[in-house]
């Protein structure tokens, strides 16, 4: 029951931490953006759709305008961290007050920084207001070395935390016994599948143990936080493509470095060929060991939980958009029972897309480690 | 405009093979359901492959 308890208490101080954001309500500058007037609620709702997409440097759960005509927004500030011209600058994203076009300047150690697009710009010596290019490009402002906790970086910290938390209390209680209880009782069936289910069909009985934990890890990284960017916190950790291509790139180092002799051997010299088909089939195994697997690894991670992601939320957004031909009731009942259904099927998703990534790279690295038989 | 025409091509694509890929495992499975579970393994591996071209080829494409 001790490990009950402790589970209990680590989710009372989580939900702690969330609900301590809604005490830290704060108000933006207005920037002339008011929900007073003509709104065209098609373009709202694609920028909102995007910037949901994007990371960004704050963690914001809703915002609303008030009676007295303010922007409140629902959430709390990360840190930012940046390594500009001027050396290390850090400050809490709040500084920038939601602003998200550049006309709110932040001077840290003699820069200064502006937020255009969720992305960090420094300002070039002597500029005091950001200016722009017909692309709306910023003409006189530079990027930066971003390392703040974004939004992302917080998902990814604390799924590792939890994960941490998790799986050193379920690997403890094997010391004590055979049967875990509590929670890690729910994790063990889930182990046992990866292992047997996925890291010892495909890399084989003599090599698997070494790949298993990379393989569960990554599993249950790209789970959880799959099934994180579902509930309404709006994470979209592995639907980022640095998240997706870091994993890929994990994949293409482990299954590099641990190729047997006979994995390079037909890869650059295919034995058994004829001679001048020998370089061509180099030139193809080469294309697909180094960019064709890791890319499609990444590509497939990110494309299907960005496009769950837009989907669910176009759904949602047909209550505003049908408003005007079905009626209030008519629009919210047809997105209610749309996006029900398609969270469902995301939720499947989110699993299938942890099975067939951890399935691909097992599948990788079985090719690498295989012992061929010689003819 | 031209890249709305080729998403479309490549889903009409990526359908038509994902329906071969399915129809052919119901098939399999339904002549020899002691092997569903290594069928099921392959269909979705390949899937998965299809499916990473269908997506690289949107994500080209936009």
């Amino acid at each position: 029951m001790k490990v009950a308890k402790q589970t209990f208490k680590f989710f009372v101080l989580l939900s702690m931490l969330f609900t301590s954001a809604f005490v830290m309500a704060d108000t933006t500058i207005n920037d002339g953006k008011s929900d007073g007037g003509q709104v065209d609620t098609k373009k709202e709702v694609e920028d909102y759709i995007l910037h949901h997409i994007q990371d960004s440097h704050d963690f914001s759960l809703f915002s609303y305008t008030s009676d007295e005509g303010e922007r409140k927004h629902v959430g709390f500030p990360l840190p930012v961290i940046l390594w500009s011209s001027n050396g290390l600058a850090t400050f809490m994203s709040s500084e920038f007050h939601h602003n998200d076009d550049g006309s709110v300047i932040v001077e840290k150690n003699g820069s200064k920084f502006v937020k255009i697009h969720s992305k960090i710009y420094e300002l070039d010596a002597g500029a005091t207001t950001v200016a722009y290019d017909a692309d709306h490009h910023a003409t006189n402002a530079h990027k930066v070395w971003d390392f703040s906790i974004t939004k992302s970086v917080f998902g990814i910290l604390v799924i590792g935390l939890l994960m941490l938390f998790w799986f050193s209390g379920l690997a403890r209680q094997y010391k004590k016994k055979q049967i875990p209880t509590g929670f890690a009782r729910v994790l063990e069936p889930l182990v046992l599948y990866v292992r047997d289910e996925i890291a010892r069909p495909n890399i084989g009985d003599k090599h698997y143990r070494r790949f298993t934990g990379y393989l569960l890890t990554v599993f249950f990284f790209i789970w959880i936080l799959n099934l994180l960017g579902l509930t309404p916190f709006g994470f979209n950790v592995t639907g980022q493509l640095a998240v997706t291509a870091c994993l890929a790139i994990f994949t293409l180092v482990i299954y590099t470095a641990s190729g047997t002799k006979d994995y390079w051997m037909h890869m650059l010299w295919m034995p058994d060929a004829p001679w001048w088909i020998r370089p061509v089939l180099a030139i193809i195994e080469l294309a697909g060991a180094f960019i064709i697997k890791p890319f499609s690894l990444l590509v497939r991670l990110f494309a299907n939980i960005s496009a769950g992601h837009i989907v669910v939320m176009s759904l949602i957004a047909i209550m505003f958009t049908l408003k005007e031909s079905l009626g209030v009731v008519g629009a919210t009942g047809l997105s209610l029972v749309l996006s029900f259904f398609i969270t469902l099927i995301e939720v499947l998703v989110a699993f299938l897309q942890a099975y067939i990534f951890t399935m691909l790279s097992a599948l990788f690295i079985g090719m690498a480690v295989a012992e061929h038989e010689h003819h | 405009m031209y890249n709305l025409i080729g998403a479309g091509l490549i889903v009409i694509g990526a359908g038509i093979g994902l329906g071969q890929i399915g129809g052919k495992a119901m098939e399999g499975i339904a002549r020899q359901p002691e092997a569903t579970g290594k069928i099921q393994t392959a269909m979705i591996i390949i899937a998965a492959l299809l499916e990473g071209l269908a997506f690289g080829a949107l994500f080209l494409g936009k």
